[in-house]
Protein backbone atom coordinates (compact mmCIF):
# COMPACT_ATOMS: atom_id res chain seq x y z
CA UNK A 1 0.00 0.00 0.00
CA UNK A 2 2.66 2.32 0.90
CA UNK A 3 5.28 1.70 -1.65
CA UNK A 4 6.10 4.20 -4.20
CA UNK A 5 6.04 2.35 -7.72
CA UNK A 6 8.49 3.39 -10.17
CA UNK A 7 6.08 5.39 -12.41
CA UNK A 8 4.89 7.74 -9.45
CA UNK A 9 8.67 8.22 -8.65
CA UNK A 10 9.22 9.54 -11.64
CA UNK A 11 6.37 11.87 -11.67
CA UNK A 12 8.04 13.41 -7.89
CA UNK A 13 11.36 13.27 -9.70
CA UNK A 14 10.00 15.89 -12.51
CA UNK A 15 7.71 17.99 -10.59
CA UNK A 16 10.71 18.38 -8.34
CA UNK A 17 13.19 19.47 -11.47
CA UNK A 18 10.22 21.27 -13.30
CA UNK A 19 9.80 23.58 -9.75
CA UNK A 20 13.34 24.03 -9.04
CA UNK A 21 13.90 25.09 -12.78
CA UNK A 22 10.92 27.40 -12.85
CA UNK A 23 12.36 29.10 -9.28
CA UNK A 24 15.58 29.46 -10.18
CA UNK A 25 15.57 30.93 -13.54
CA UNK A 26 12.77 33.36 -12.56
CA UNK A 27 14.23 34.75 -9.39
CA UNK A 28 16.71 36.93 -10.84
CA UNK A 29 14.00 38.36 -13.30
CA UNK A 30 11.39 38.72 -10.49
CA UNK A 31 14.36 40.69 -8.30
CA UNK A 32 14.78 42.80 -11.33
CA UNK A 33 10.24 43.24 -12.16
CA UNK A 34 10.06 43.81 -8.04
CA UNK A 35 12.49 46.24 -8.11
CA UNK A 36 11.71 48.43 -10.94
CA UNK A 37 8.31 48.24 -9.80
CA UNK A 38 9.11 49.76 -6.10
CA UNK A 39 11.78 52.33 -7.36
CA UNK A 40 11.17 53.28 -11.04
CA UNK A 41 9.18 56.30 -11.74
CA UNK A 42 8.10 55.17 -15.95
CA UNK A 43 5.69 54.92 -18.23
CA UNK A 44 3.70 51.78 -18.33
CA UNK A 45 3.96 50.82 -15.23
CA UNK A 46 0.59 50.04 -14.23
CA UNK A 47 0.60 47.99 -17.37
CA UNK A 48 3.50 46.19 -16.02
CA UNK A 49 2.27 45.66 -12.72
CA UNK A 50 -1.37 44.18 -14.16
CA UNK A 51 0.68 41.88 -16.88
CA UNK A 52 2.77 40.36 -14.26
CA UNK A 53 -0.53 39.86 -11.57
CA UNK A 54 -2.57 38.64 -14.81
CA UNK A 55 -1.87 34.76 -14.14
CA UNK A 56 -2.94 34.75 -10.46
CA UNK A 57 -6.30 36.13 -11.84
CA UNK A 58 -6.71 34.35 -15.19
CA UNK A 59 -8.60 31.24 -15.55
CA UNK A 60 -4.93 28.83 -15.65
CA UNK A 61 -6.25 27.20 -18.52
CA UNK A 62 -6.59 30.48 -20.65
CA UNK A 63 -2.78 31.04 -19.20
CA UNK A 64 -1.75 27.59 -20.17
CA UNK A 65 -3.34 28.56 -23.73
CA UNK A 66 -1.95 32.03 -24.38
CA UNK A 67 1.52 30.09 -23.35
CA UNK A 68 0.91 27.48 -26.30
CA UNK A 69 0.09 30.19 -28.48
CA UNK A 70 3.18 32.12 -27.83
CA UNK A 71 5.53 29.54 -26.96
CA UNK A 72 4.34 26.81 -29.16
CA UNK A 73 6.20 25.14 -32.08
CA UNK A 74 4.68 27.62 -34.09
CA UNK A 75 4.46 30.41 -31.97
CA UNK A 76 6.10 33.79 -32.50
CA UNK A 77 8.65 33.20 -29.51
CA UNK A 78 8.35 29.78 -29.68
CA UNK A 79 9.95 29.55 -33.38
CA UNK A 80 12.16 32.13 -32.58
CA UNK A 81 13.96 29.95 -29.80
CA UNK A 82 13.60 26.71 -31.46
CA UNK A 83 15.58 27.94 -34.56
CA UNK A 84 18.21 30.43 -32.64
CA UNK A 85 19.07 28.53 -29.56
CA UNK A 86 17.27 24.97 -30.09
CA UNK A 87 14.91 25.72 -27.16
CA UNK A 88 11.92 23.64 -27.02
CA UNK A 89 8.89 24.34 -24.91
CA UNK A 90 6.15 22.35 -26.51
CA UNK A 91 5.41 18.72 -24.68
CA UNK A 92 8.86 18.86 -22.75
CA UNK A 93 9.75 19.32 -19.34
CA UNK A 94 10.84 22.76 -20.12
CA UNK A 95 7.52 23.98 -20.75
CA UNK A 96 6.28 22.50 -17.73
CA UNK A 97 9.05 24.48 -16.18
CA UNK A 98 8.11 27.23 -18.08
CA UNK A 99 4.10 27.15 -17.13
CA UNK A 100 4.86 26.64 -13.61
CA UNK A 101 7.58 29.84 -13.43
CA UNK A 102 4.69 31.95 -15.35
CA UNK A 103 2.04 31.06 -12.77
CA UNK A 104 4.37 31.41 -9.49
CA UNK A 105 6.05 34.63 -10.56
CA UNK A 106 3.44 37.02 -9.23
CA UNK A 107 3.34 35.55 -6.38
CA UNK A 108 7.63 35.90 -6.35
CA UNK A 109 7.12 39.44 -7.01
CA UNK A 110 4.65 40.65 -4.76
CA UNK A 111 6.57 39.03 -1.78
CA UNK A 112 9.89 40.70 -2.86
CA UNK A 113 8.24 43.86 -3.94
CA UNK A 114 6.73 44.11 -0.38
CA UNK A 115 10.18 43.53 1.17
CA UNK A 116 11.73 46.37 -1.14
CA UNK A 117 8.44 48.71 -0.35
CA UNK A 118 9.47 48.62 3.40
CA UNK A 119 13.36 49.43 2.99
CA UNK A 120 13.31 53.07 4.44
CA UNK A 121 14.48 55.60 1.55
CA UNK A 122 16.98 57.15 3.75
CA UNK A 123 18.86 54.18 4.22
CA UNK A 124 19.87 53.70 0.37
CA UNK A 125 20.02 57.79 0.24
CA UNK A 126 22.77 57.07 3.08
CA UNK A 127 24.48 54.47 1.23
CA UNK A 128 24.98 56.78 -1.89
CA UNK A 129 26.40 59.73 0.03
CA UNK A 130 28.90 57.10 2.05
CA UNK A 131 30.55 56.85 -1.82
CA UNK A 132 28.41 54.11 -3.02
CA UNK A 133 27.56 53.94 -6.65
CA UNK A 134 23.52 52.65 -7.69
CA UNK A 135 24.50 48.74 -8.36
CA UNK A 136 26.46 48.57 -5.32
CA UNK A 137 23.75 50.30 -3.04
CA UNK A 138 21.33 47.37 -4.85
CA UNK A 139 23.89 44.93 -4.18
CA UNK A 140 24.98 46.01 -0.35
CA UNK A 141 21.73 47.48 1.02
CA UNK A 142 18.70 46.46 -0.83
CA UNK A 143 18.91 43.12 -1.70
CA UNK A 144 20.26 41.89 1.47
CA UNK A 145 17.32 44.26 3.41
CA UNK A 146 14.87 42.65 1.12
CA UNK A 147 16.33 38.93 1.36
CA UNK A 148 13.54 37.35 3.65
CA UNK A 149 10.65 38.95 1.02
CA UNK A 150 13.37 36.98 -2.01
CA UNK A 151 13.39 33.99 0.35
CA UNK A 152 9.89 33.97 1.04
CA UNK A 153 8.92 34.55 -2.71
CA UNK A 154 11.10 31.71 -4.02
CA UNK A 155 9.79 29.48 -2.08
CA UNK A 156 5.84 30.31 -2.51
CA UNK A 157 6.50 30.35 -6.12
CA UNK A 158 8.53 26.37 -5.77
CA UNK A 159 5.32 25.61 -4.13
CA UNK A 160 3.20 27.00 -6.34
CA UNK A 161 4.90 25.31 -9.29
CA UNK A 162 4.91 22.15 -7.45
CA UNK A 163 0.83 22.42 -7.46
CA UNK A 164 0.57 23.70 -10.96
CA UNK A 165 -1.84 21.90 -12.75
CA UNK A 166 -4.01 23.83 -15.18
CA UNK A 167 -1.51 25.94 -17.59
CA UNK A 168 0.51 22.90 -17.35
CA UNK A 169 -1.58 20.03 -18.84
CA UNK A 170 -2.78 23.04 -21.41
CA UNK A 171 0.01 23.79 -22.61
CA UNK A 172 2.30 20.59 -22.36
CA UNK A 173 -0.16 17.97 -22.29
CA UNK A 174 0.65 15.24 -19.61
CA UNK A 175 2.94 12.32 -20.69
CA UNK A 176 4.31 10.73 -18.48
CA UNK A 177 8.19 10.94 -17.81
CA UNK A 178 8.67 14.65 -19.72
CA UNK A 179 5.33 16.46 -18.80
CA UNK A 180 3.65 14.44 -16.15
CA UNK A 181 4.25 16.65 -12.47
CA UNK A 182 2.62 15.06 -9.42
CA UNK A 183 -0.91 17.01 -9.90
CA UNK A 184 -1.05 15.56 -13.47
CA UNK A 185 -0.14 11.51 -12.52
CA UNK A 186 -2.97 12.15 -9.53
CA UNK A 187 -5.41 13.16 -11.90
CA UNK A 188 -4.37 10.37 -14.63
CA UNK A 189 -4.55 8.38 -11.22
CA UNK A 190 -7.96 8.77 -10.35
CA UNK A 191 -9.46 8.78 -13.78
CA UNK A 192 -7.42 4.91 -13.58
CA UNK A 193 -9.64 2.17 -12.28
CA UNK A 194 -7.59 0.52 -9.55
CA UNK A 195 -5.86 3.81 -8.91
CA UNK A 196 -6.84 5.16 -5.93
CA UNK A 197 -4.14 3.91 -4.06
CA UNK A 198 -0.98 5.51 -6.09
CA UNK A 199 -3.52 8.36 -6.08
CA UNK A 200 -3.35 8.82 -2.07
CA UNK A 201 0.41 8.06 -1.73
CA UNK A 202 1.07 11.21 -4.52
CA UNK A 203 -1.50 13.41 -2.38
CA UNK A 204 0.11 12.77 1.00
CA UNK A 205 3.74 13.14 -0.64
CA UNK A 206 2.64 16.41 -2.27
CA UNK A 207 1.17 17.26 1.33
CA UNK A 208 4.56 16.56 2.91
CA UNK A 209 6.57 18.11 0.41
CA UNK A 210 4.62 21.68 0.66
CA UNK A 211 4.86 21.67 4.24
CA UNK A 212 8.63 20.95 4.37
CA UNK A 213 9.11 23.88 1.47
CA UNK A 214 7.07 26.43 3.80
CA UNK A 215 8.93 25.32 7.21
CA UNK A 216 12.22 25.49 5.58
CA UNK A 217 11.25 29.19 3.77
CA UNK A 218 9.79 30.54 7.14
CA UNK A 219 13.58 29.36 8.83
CA UNK A 220 15.58 30.96 6.37
CA UNK A 221 13.33 34.12 6.23
CA UNK A 222 13.89 34.08 10.24
CA UNK A 223 17.21 33.62 10.41
CA UNK A 224 18.05 36.49 7.10
CA UNK A 225 15.66 38.50 9.32
CA UNK A 226 18.36 38.08 12.42
CA UNK A 227 21.39 37.90 11.32
CA UNK A 228 21.20 39.73 7.71
CA UNK A 229 22.75 37.86 4.83
CA UNK A 230 26.25 39.35 3.88
CA UNK A 231 27.13 39.87 0.22
CA UNK A 232 30.30 41.85 0.94
CA UNK B 1 33.08 76.26 0.61
CA UNK B 2 29.71 76.08 -0.57
CA UNK B 3 28.21 78.09 -3.37
CA UNK B 4 24.52 77.76 -2.95
CA UNK B 5 22.03 79.00 -5.64
CA UNK B 6 18.85 77.04 -6.58
CA UNK B 7 15.40 77.02 -7.24
CA UNK B 8 13.36 74.22 -6.65
CA UNK B 9 9.35 73.65 -6.68
CA UNK B 10 7.26 70.83 -5.50
CA UNK B 11 3.51 71.23 -5.38
CA UNK B 12 2.76 74.73 -3.32
CA UNK B 13 6.40 74.90 -1.66
CA UNK B 14 9.49 76.92 -3.53
CA UNK B 15 12.94 77.18 -2.77
CA UNK B 16 14.82 79.80 -4.29
CA UNK B 17 17.62 80.60 -2.02
CA UNK B 18 21.66 81.82 -2.53
CA UNK B 19 24.07 81.62 -0.21
CA UNK B 20 27.48 80.48 0.54
CA UNK B 21 28.82 78.33 3.57
CA UNK B 22 32.42 79.44 5.56
CA UNK B 23 35.09 77.34 7.12
CA UNK B 24 33.68 75.94 10.49
CA UNK B 25 30.20 75.40 10.83
CA UNK B 26 27.42 77.52 9.02
CA UNK B 27 24.09 77.07 10.43
CA UNK B 28 20.73 76.97 8.32
CA UNK B 29 18.71 78.05 10.52
CA UNK B 30 14.45 78.28 10.35
CA UNK B 31 11.55 76.54 11.77
CA UNK B 32 10.06 73.20 10.31
CA UNK B 33 8.98 73.61 6.81
CA UNK B 34 11.34 76.37 6.04
CA UNK B 35 13.21 74.08 3.33
CA UNK B 36 16.10 73.35 5.19
CA UNK B 37 16.27 69.93 4.27
CA UNK B 38 15.74 70.37 0.67
CA UNK B 39 18.56 72.71 0.53
CA UNK B 40 20.58 69.94 2.39
CA UNK B 41 19.54 67.19 0.01
CA UNK B 42 20.34 69.30 -3.14
CA UNK B 43 23.92 70.13 -1.54
CA UNK B 44 24.29 65.88 -1.24
CA UNK B 45 23.03 64.90 -4.73
CA UNK B 46 19.66 63.70 -3.34
CA UNK B 47 17.83 65.82 -4.81
CA UNK B 48 17.52 68.04 -8.39
CA UNK B 49 17.29 71.38 -8.17
CA UNK B 50 14.97 72.96 -11.30
CA UNK B 51 17.32 75.90 -12.02
CA UNK B 52 20.78 76.68 -10.33
CA UNK B 53 24.52 75.64 -9.33
CA UNK B 54 25.82 74.29 -6.42
CA UNK B 55 29.54 74.36 -6.15
CA UNK B 56 31.52 72.52 -3.59
CA UNK B 57 34.73 73.28 -2.75
CA UNK B 58 36.10 74.15 -6.06
CA UNK B 59 34.30 71.33 -7.68
CA UNK B 60 31.15 72.22 -9.38
CA UNK B 61 28.30 69.51 -8.48
CA UNK B 62 25.59 70.98 -10.38
CA UNK B 63 24.72 72.94 -12.96
CA UNK B 64 21.76 73.19 -14.84
CA UNK B 65 22.59 75.40 -17.40
CA UNK B 66 26.10 73.47 -18.31
CA UNK B 67 24.06 70.33 -17.96
CA UNK B 68 26.90 69.41 -14.92
CA UNK B 69 25.29 66.50 -12.73
CA UNK B 70 27.40 64.49 -10.38
CA UNK B 71 25.49 62.08 -8.56
CA UNK B 72 25.08 61.88 -4.72
CA UNK B 73 27.64 58.78 -4.51
CA UNK B 74 31.09 61.34 -6.15
CA UNK B 75 30.18 64.51 -4.04
CA UNK B 76 32.17 63.43 -0.89
CA UNK B 77 29.43 65.05 0.97
CA UNK B 78 28.97 63.46 4.13
CA UNK B 79 25.54 63.45 5.43
CA UNK B 80 24.02 62.85 8.85
CA UNK B 81 20.67 62.09 9.19
CA UNK B 82 18.29 63.09 11.91
CA UNK B 83 17.25 59.31 12.26
CA UNK B 84 21.01 57.80 11.89
CA UNK B 85 20.17 55.61 9.58
CA UNK B 86 22.52 52.94 9.88
CA UNK B 87 22.41 49.53 7.77
CA UNK B 88 20.17 47.73 9.83
CA UNK B 89 21.97 44.06 8.42
CA UNK B 90 25.42 45.27 9.44
CA UNK B 91 27.28 45.36 12.85
CA UNK B 92 28.94 49.05 13.62
CA UNK B 93 31.95 47.85 12.40
CA UNK B 94 30.74 46.96 9.14
CA UNK B 95 28.82 50.42 9.37
CA UNK B 96 31.86 52.66 10.25
CA UNK B 97 33.98 50.37 7.24
CA UNK B 98 31.30 50.06 4.56
CA UNK B 99 32.96 53.57 2.73
CA UNK B 100 36.46 51.94 3.02
CA UNK B 101 36.63 51.05 -0.60
CA UNK B 102 35.88 54.18 -1.87
CA UNK B 103 38.11 55.90 0.00
CA UNK B 104 40.04 58.46 -2.54
CA UNK B 105 44.01 56.81 -3.16
CA UNK B 106 45.48 60.38 -1.81
CA UNK B 107 43.36 60.52 1.52
CA UNK B 108 44.83 59.08 5.14
CA UNK B 109 44.33 62.39 7.60
CA UNK B 110 41.63 59.93 8.83
CA UNK B 111 42.10 57.02 10.62
CA UNK B 112 39.65 54.06 12.04
CA UNK B 113 41.02 54.65 15.26
CA UNK B 114 40.97 58.44 15.74
CA UNK B 115 37.47 58.59 14.68
CA UNK B 116 36.42 55.55 17.31
CA UNK B 117 38.73 57.20 19.50
CA UNK B 118 36.99 60.88 19.02
CA UNK B 119 32.94 59.35 19.14
CA UNK B 120 34.00 56.42 21.90
CA UNK B 121 32.15 53.78 20.31
CA UNK B 122 35.04 51.01 20.48
CA UNK B 123 33.04 49.04 22.75
CA UNK B 124 30.15 49.14 20.17
CA UNK B 125 31.55 47.46 17.36
CA UNK B 126 30.21 44.14 17.24
CA UNK B 127 26.69 45.33 18.34
CA UNK B 128 23.80 45.25 15.51
CA UNK B 129 22.35 48.51 15.39
CA UNK B 130 19.09 47.76 16.29
CA UNK B 131 20.35 47.19 19.80
CA UNK B 132 22.33 50.53 20.14
CA UNK B 133 20.54 53.71 21.79
CA UNK B 134 19.72 56.24 20.27
CA UNK B 135 22.61 58.70 21.38
CA UNK B 136 24.84 55.64 19.97
CA UNK B 137 23.28 55.11 16.57
CA UNK B 138 23.96 58.80 16.11
CA UNK B 139 27.87 59.01 17.02
CA UNK B 140 27.94 55.43 14.91
CA UNK B 141 26.17 57.49 11.69
CA UNK B 142 28.61 60.75 12.52
CA UNK B 143 31.99 57.92 12.79
CA UNK B 144 30.35 56.24 9.56
CA UNK B 145 30.06 59.93 7.80
CA UNK B 146 33.24 60.61 9.01
CA UNK B 147 35.06 58.03 7.43
CA UNK B 148 33.27 58.00 3.94
CA UNK B 149 36.75 60.83 3.43
CA UNK B 150 34.02 63.33 3.41
CA UNK B 151 35.08 67.25 1.77
CA UNK B 152 32.56 68.79 3.77
CA UNK B 153 29.97 67.03 6.51
CA UNK B 154 25.84 68.29 6.67
CA UNK B 155 24.22 67.47 9.44
CA UNK B 156 20.37 67.33 9.73
CA UNK B 157 19.12 68.24 13.18
CA UNK B 158 21.16 65.58 14.53
CA UNK B 159 20.01 65.85 17.91
CA UNK B 160 16.30 65.89 17.05
CA UNK B 161 15.22 63.10 18.50
CA UNK B 162 17.24 62.40 21.53
CA UNK B 163 17.34 63.88 25.17
CA UNK B 164 19.14 66.24 26.78
CA UNK B 165 21.94 64.45 28.25
CA UNK B 166 22.76 63.47 25.00
CA UNK B 167 21.98 66.44 23.08
CA UNK B 168 25.09 68.15 24.83
CA UNK B 169 26.69 64.92 24.35
CA UNK B 170 26.69 65.17 20.48
CA UNK B 171 27.22 68.66 20.67
CA UNK B 172 30.78 67.95 21.96
CA UNK B 173 31.24 65.59 19.37
CA UNK B 174 30.42 67.92 16.83
CA UNK B 175 32.45 70.93 18.79
CA UNK B 176 35.65 68.53 18.43
CA UNK B 177 35.29 67.37 14.83
CA UNK B 178 34.83 71.03 14.31
CA UNK B 179 38.18 71.90 15.70
CA UNK B 180 40.38 69.01 15.37
CA UNK B 181 39.68 67.16 12.20
CA UNK B 182 38.91 70.77 10.46
CA UNK B 183 36.46 69.72 8.00
CA UNK B 184 33.31 72.07 7.15
CA UNK B 185 30.21 71.24 8.37
CA UNK B 186 26.75 72.44 7.39
CA UNK B 187 24.63 71.94 10.09
CA UNK B 188 20.55 72.34 10.26
CA UNK B 189 18.63 73.07 13.18
CA UNK B 190 15.66 74.85 14.71
CA UNK B 191 16.98 75.27 18.04
CA UNK B 192 18.76 78.86 18.08
CA UNK B 193 20.86 77.79 21.14
CA UNK B 194 22.47 75.19 19.49
CA UNK B 195 23.06 77.14 16.56
CA UNK B 196 24.54 79.73 18.71
CA UNK B 197 27.21 77.07 20.40
CA UNK B 198 28.03 75.39 16.94
CA UNK B 199 28.15 78.09 14.48
CA UNK B 200 30.46 81.25 13.08
CA UNK B 201 28.52 81.56 10.36
CA UNK B 202 24.15 81.32 9.93
CA UNK B 203 21.98 81.34 7.67
CA UNK B 204 18.30 81.59 8.05
CA UNK B 205 15.47 80.76 5.96
CA UNK B 206 11.73 80.83 5.98
CA UNK B 207 9.22 80.18 3.64
CA UNK B 208 12.16 78.32 1.31
CA UNK B 209 14.13 82.00 1.35
CA UNK B 210 17.01 83.35 2.58
CA UNK B 211 16.53 86.77 4.59
CA UNK B 212 18.88 86.90 6.73
CA UNK B 213 23.21 85.41 6.88
CA UNK B 214 26.03 86.77 8.69
CA UNK B 215 28.10 86.18 11.28
CA UNK B 216 25.92 84.14 14.61
CA UNK B 217 26.02 86.52 16.75
CA UNK B 218 24.79 89.48 13.70
CA UNK B 219 21.83 86.93 12.62
CA UNK B 220 20.49 85.56 16.00
CA UNK B 221 20.31 88.85 17.79
CA UNK B 222 19.26 90.80 14.12
CA UNK B 223 15.44 92.29 14.87
CA UNK B 224 14.28 94.60 12.88
CA UNK B 225 11.01 94.97 14.55
CA UNK B 226 10.39 93.40 18.27
CA UNK B 227 6.84 92.37 16.68
CA UNK B 228 7.89 90.61 12.88
CA UNK B 229 10.36 88.50 14.92
CA UNK B 230 9.80 85.52 16.94
CA UNK B 231 10.86 86.62 20.51
CA UNK B 232 11.35 83.15 21.93
CA UNK B 233 14.27 82.90 18.93
CA UNK B 234 16.48 85.62 20.00
CA UNK B 235 19.37 85.48 22.02
CA UNK B 236 21.94 87.20 23.11
CA UNK B 237 26.20 85.80 23.11
CA UNK B 238 28.11 86.47 25.96
CA UNK B 239 31.61 85.05 26.39
CA UNK B 240 33.42 85.48 29.96
CA UNK B 241 36.25 83.55 31.31
CA UNK B 242 35.79 80.38 33.60
CA UNK B 243 36.21 81.50 37.28
CA UNK B 244 35.70 78.65 39.26
CA UNK B 245 33.79 75.34 39.34
CA UNK B 246 31.69 75.15 42.73
CA UNK B 247 31.18 71.17 42.84
CA UNK B 248 29.06 71.21 45.97
CA UNK B 249 26.18 72.87 43.41
CA UNK B 250 26.89 71.51 40.12
CA UNK B 251 27.69 74.94 38.78
CA UNK B 252 30.43 76.92 37.08
CA UNK B 253 31.08 80.44 37.74
CA UNK B 254 32.04 82.96 34.97
CA UNK B 255 34.06 86.03 35.71
CA UNK B 256 32.57 88.86 32.77
CA UNK B 257 33.57 92.85 33.42
CA UNK B 258 29.75 93.66 34.13
CA UNK B 259 29.16 90.88 36.86
CA UNK B 260 29.52 87.06 37.64
CA UNK B 261 27.87 84.67 35.22
CA UNK B 262 26.12 81.41 37.05
CA UNK B 263 25.91 78.34 34.30
CA UNK B 264 24.52 75.27 35.17
CA UNK B 265 26.92 72.19 35.43
CA UNK B 266 30.45 71.86 34.66
CA UNK B 267 32.29 73.51 31.75
CA UNK B 268 34.28 70.63 29.78
CA UNK B 269 38.21 70.72 30.95
CA UNK B 270 40.74 72.96 29.19
CA UNK B 271 38.21 75.43 28.21
CA UNK B 272 39.22 78.79 30.06
CA UNK B 273 36.51 80.95 28.04
CA UNK B 274 33.02 79.65 27.77
CA UNK B 275 30.26 81.31 25.11
CA UNK B 276 27.11 81.45 26.92
CA UNK B 277 23.70 82.41 24.51
CA UNK B 278 21.13 84.30 27.08
CA UNK B 279 17.64 84.44 25.43
CA UNK B 280 16.02 87.79 25.10
CA UNK B 281 13.01 86.62 27.16
CA UNK B 282 14.99 85.40 30.36
CA UNK B 283 16.44 89.03 30.74
CA UNK B 284 14.54 91.20 33.80
CA UNK B 285 16.42 94.90 33.69
CA UNK B 286 16.69 96.32 37.22
CA UNK B 287 17.57 100.10 37.70
CA UNK B 288 19.40 99.40 40.77
CA UNK B 289 21.51 96.38 42.36
CA UNK B 290 18.62 94.31 43.62
CA UNK B 291 18.27 93.39 47.26
CA UNK B 292 18.34 89.40 48.23
CA UNK B 293 16.99 87.35 45.75
CA UNK B 294 17.36 84.31 44.21
CA UNK B 295 18.69 85.02 40.53
CA UNK B 296 22.60 84.78 40.39
CA UNK B 297 23.62 86.28 37.32
CA UNK B 298 23.67 90.37 37.68
CA UNK B 299 25.05 92.14 35.17
CA UNK B 300 25.92 96.24 35.15
CA UNK B 301 25.47 97.77 31.87
CA UNK B 302 23.80 101.30 30.21
CA UNK B 303 20.91 101.11 27.60
CA UNK B 304 21.95 101.09 24.05
CA UNK B 305 18.50 101.12 22.43
CA UNK B 306 14.74 100.70 23.16
CA UNK B 307 12.54 99.52 20.23
CA UNK B 308 9.07 99.56 20.74
CA UNK B 309 6.55 97.42 18.68
CA UNK B 310 2.92 98.16 18.15
CA UNK B 311 1.97 95.16 20.39
CA UNK B 312 2.57 94.62 23.94
CA UNK B 313 6.69 93.98 23.78
CA UNK B 314 9.44 96.36 23.81
CA UNK B 315 13.28 95.03 22.94
CA UNK B 316 15.78 96.95 25.11
CA UNK B 317 19.30 96.19 24.10
CA UNK B 318 22.18 96.81 26.88
CA UNK B 319 26.10 97.37 26.24
CA UNK B 320 27.11 95.69 29.01
CA UNK B 321 30.60 97.18 30.95
CA UNK B 322 33.40 95.91 29.13
CA UNK B 323 31.47 94.46 25.79
CA UNK B 324 28.92 93.08 24.51
CA UNK B 325 25.32 93.37 24.06
CA UNK B 326 22.39 92.04 26.26
CA UNK B 327 18.80 92.06 24.75
CA UNK B 328 15.68 92.23 27.18
CA UNK B 329 12.04 91.29 26.24
CA UNK B 330 9.66 93.22 28.16
CA UNK B 331 6.09 94.48 28.48
CA UNK B 332 6.24 98.21 26.54
CA UNK B 333 4.71 99.04 30.08
CA UNK B 334 7.77 98.02 31.82
CA UNK B 335 10.04 100.24 29.45
CA UNK B 336 7.86 103.47 29.50
CA UNK B 337 7.06 102.81 33.93
CA UNK B 338 10.78 102.53 34.21
CA UNK B 339 11.55 105.16 31.53
CA UNK B 340 14.27 103.28 30.35
CA UNK B 341 16.07 105.10 27.32
CA UNK B 342 19.96 105.27 26.15
CA UNK B 343 22.19 105.97 28.23
CA UNK B 344 20.72 104.89 31.46
CA UNK B 345 22.37 102.65 33.99
CA UNK B 346 20.74 98.92 34.57
CA UNK B 347 21.53 95.82 36.00
CA UNK B 348 20.68 92.81 33.41
CA UNK B 349 19.35 89.73 35.68
CA UNK B 350 19.75 86.40 33.98
CA UNK B 351 18.14 83.06 35.63
CA UNK B 352 20.77 80.03 35.47
CA UNK B 353 17.89 77.98 35.40
CA UNK B 354 16.58 79.14 32.53
CA UNK B 355 19.64 78.99 30.43
CA UNK B 356 19.96 76.26 28.01
CA UNK B 357 22.48 74.17 28.25
CA UNK B 358 23.07 73.51 24.56
CA UNK B 359 23.95 77.24 24.45
CA UNK B 360 26.70 77.01 26.44
CA UNK B 361 30.03 76.78 24.54
CA UNK B 362 31.91 73.62 26.24
CA UNK B 363 29.59 72.47 29.09
CA UNK B 364 29.59 69.12 29.82
CA UNK B 365 26.98 67.20 32.17
CA UNK B 366 28.53 65.49 35.46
Amino acid sequence: MWAITPDELTAIKLSLKVASVAMVFSLPLAVGVAFALSRGRFLGKTLLDGLIHLPLVLPPVVTGYALLLLFGKKGPIGSFLAETFGLVFSFRWTGAALAAAVMGFPLMVRAIRLAMDSIEPGVEAAASTLGASPMWVFLTVTLPMSAQGIIAGAMLSFAKALGEFGATITFVSNIPGETQTIPAAIYSLTQTPGGDDGALRLSLFSVALSLVALVVSETLARRAGSRGVRLQ
Amino acid sequence: MISFDCKRSRGDFTLDGKFETRDGVTALFGSSGAGKTTVLRLIAGLERPDHGRIVIGGTCVVDTEAGIWLPAHKRRAGLVFQDAQLFPHYDVHKNLTYARRFRPADEKALTFDTVIGVLAISHLLDRKPETLSGGERQRVAIGRALLSYPQILLFDEPLASLDLPRKLEILSLIEKIRDEFKIPIVYISHSVDEIARLASHVIRLAKGRVITKGSASDVLSLVKSPVAADRFDLVSMITAKVEREDNNYAVTVLAHPAGKIVVPYKVEPGQDHVKVAVRATNVTLALAPPGPMSVRTVLEGEVAEVQESDGPFALVTVRLTGGDRVYAYMTRMAAAELKLKAGVRVFALAKTVAMDERGIGGLRLS
